[in-house]
């Protein structure tokens, strides 16, 4: 790891005024993800915050949903009784991810912040546009199974990593923000992550200090909430292709998916459709394989009919 | 900032195993360095220093995390508890069921097994959920929710079936 300072601080709009000054500095939360990429040196940041202490670690009651606290740990949040009984599919998505030493380090706000899993991104001997922007992307031509097929570009076709944003995602979640001039704003979870065009290198919306405070969740949509995901061992493994769905009792469908997007991926377009073929055509409309990952545009067809099985089974 | 800046020295005070230890650290050290290099609790043990092998889980407050994953600064004032706490009531009764049902081979994995172990029986004591409960409000510890809820913890060795059968044991 390169030289840091390391900083704790207690107030959320102090830390959030502390980073807007200085861009080479970084919240760390759980930090499971960021000391991982410091140790690789893909970010060295000059100064850490440690906003452990800022509070914004419950779960609130809103008048139609649930608050989020951004510092509300991936395990509590998956097992909290409220998430269990009404929002299964985050349950679900968050049991679905990571390891359980992990996720009771990880956090809410952490965990939609996640950097891709790109082999090459992690590779410091090799191009990649998010790392070193301008430098190419070995995975267009590499080994790029574990590749988006929806919101590349010619930059980077890196997947967005998180099962927890797919669900909430599917939920219709807000991310609730404090910027470093103390102002705050809610951003929908749609327009938090940005696609990777001719700058990978940004990913959120967020400006420079903004910090998470928490996740707004509306109330649960009527029907039945399933998460189903294949990766490539039965356990701690990010997904190939992963679904999360909402089937009203008309069998119109929602659903939103990961593994196979630059982001959390969701088509509006094909709710309430309850043909399997046809919620396909919709969500994998302007799919683009790369090779190695061309198999992911079969799978995901026939995860969504396996989907609509399972809500008829069970 | 940025190169040739001052290294900042903290000084803290961790507490393992029930004991204060005052200490200086580089921030950048995880409390996996800290434990092995500079309390001597080699213990915890170092295998991928990524958070993808488990070889280093420790407890925080009661819960598994992977000691590599986390700076030893962040950890100030709270109780961490290593596969040295001889005195905790399930570590220990793990330590024997391992050794009983032969839960290892060259056993690099097992302190974090096992601390992982004793995290993972609280959490089902606190009704939490896994990806294998069919019924997220009543999970039941059966093999297969053993083998997923460990399942940050790999044995090269492939002792998987043994370590299974000692946490069973202990979890009654």
């Amino acid at each position: 790891m390169k030289p840091f300072r390391f900083v704790r601080i207690a107030d959320a709009a102090e830390a959030a005024r502390a980073a807007g000054h200085d861009h080479h500095a970084k919240f760390i939360a759980g930090g499971t993800n960021l000391l991982d990429l410091m140790k690789l040196q893909i970010e060295a940041p000059a100064a850490v915050i440690d906003i452990n202490h800022i509070g914004f670690d419950t779960i609130e009651e809103t008048p139609e949903g649930l608050r989020i606290g951004a510092l509300v740990r991936n395990a509590d949040l998956a097992a909290d009784s409220r998430v269990r009984a009404r929002y299964p599919v985050l349950s679900r998505a968050l049991l679905a991810g990571a390891s359980a030493q992990l996720r009771n380090k990880a956090t809410t706000a952490g965990n939609l912040l996640q950097r891709t899993r790109c082999y090459y991104f992690y590779d410091t001997t090799k191009p990649c546009n998010k790392r070193s922007p301008g430098s190419g992307c070995a995975a267009l031509a590499g080994f790029n199974r574990i590749h988006a097929i929806l919101g590349t570009s010619e930059h980077c076709i890196a997947s967005h990593p998180s099962d927890m944003a797919v669900a909430m995602r599917l939920l219709g979640a807000v991310v609730e923000t404090l910027k470093a001039d103390g102002t705050t704003r809610q951003i929908p979870l749609a327009e938090l992550h940005v696609l990777p065009g001719d700058s990978p290198q940004t990913e959120t919306t967020l400006e420079r200090g903004e910090l998470i405070t928490a996740v707004l969740l509306p109330a649960p949509p009527p029907g039945k909430q399933l998460y189903r995901k294949v990766r490539d061992r039965a356990s701690y493994a990010f997904a190939i292709v992963s679904v999360a769905a909402i089937i009203g009792e008309d069998g119109g469908a929602a659903m939103a998916f990961g593994g196979i997007g630059a982001k959390p991926w969701r088509v509006e377009a094909a709710d309430g459709l309850r043909n399997g073929d046809e919620i396909a055509d919709a969500v994998l409309a302007g799919a683009i394989g790369h090779g190695g990952n061309d198999f992911k545009i079969p799978l995901t067809r026939r995860m969504i009919r396996a989907v609509l099985r399972d809500a008829k089974e069970g | 900032m940025g190169a040739g800046m001052m290294e900042q020295i903290l000084q803290i005070t961790l507490n393992v195993n029930g004991q204060d230890h005052a200490l200086c650290l580089d921030p950048r050290t995880t409390l996996l360095d800290a434990l092995r290099e500079n309390l001597d609790l080699s213990g915890s043990k170092k295998g991928c220093d990524h958070g993808q092998c488990g070889a280093c889980t420790v407890l925080v407050e009661g819960r598994r995390i992977n000691s590599c994953l986390t700076l030893a600064v962040m950890h100030e004032g709270e109780a961490i508890t290593t596969i040295e706490a001889m005195e905790d009531a399930t570590i220990s009764a793990l330590q024997a069921a391992f050794v009983e049902h032969d839960g290892f081979q060259c056993g690099y994995c097992t302190p974090g097994q096992i601390c992982s172990a004793a995290g993972m029986l609280r959490e089902f004591a606190a009704g939490m959920p896994s990806y294998v409960s069919s019924n997220l409000s009543a999970p039941a510890l059966d093999a297969a929710e053993i083998r997923e809820r460990m399942s940050g913890n790999i044995c090269r060795c492939a002792a998987y079936p043994n370590i299974v059968r000692a946490i069973e044991q202990v979890a009654g």
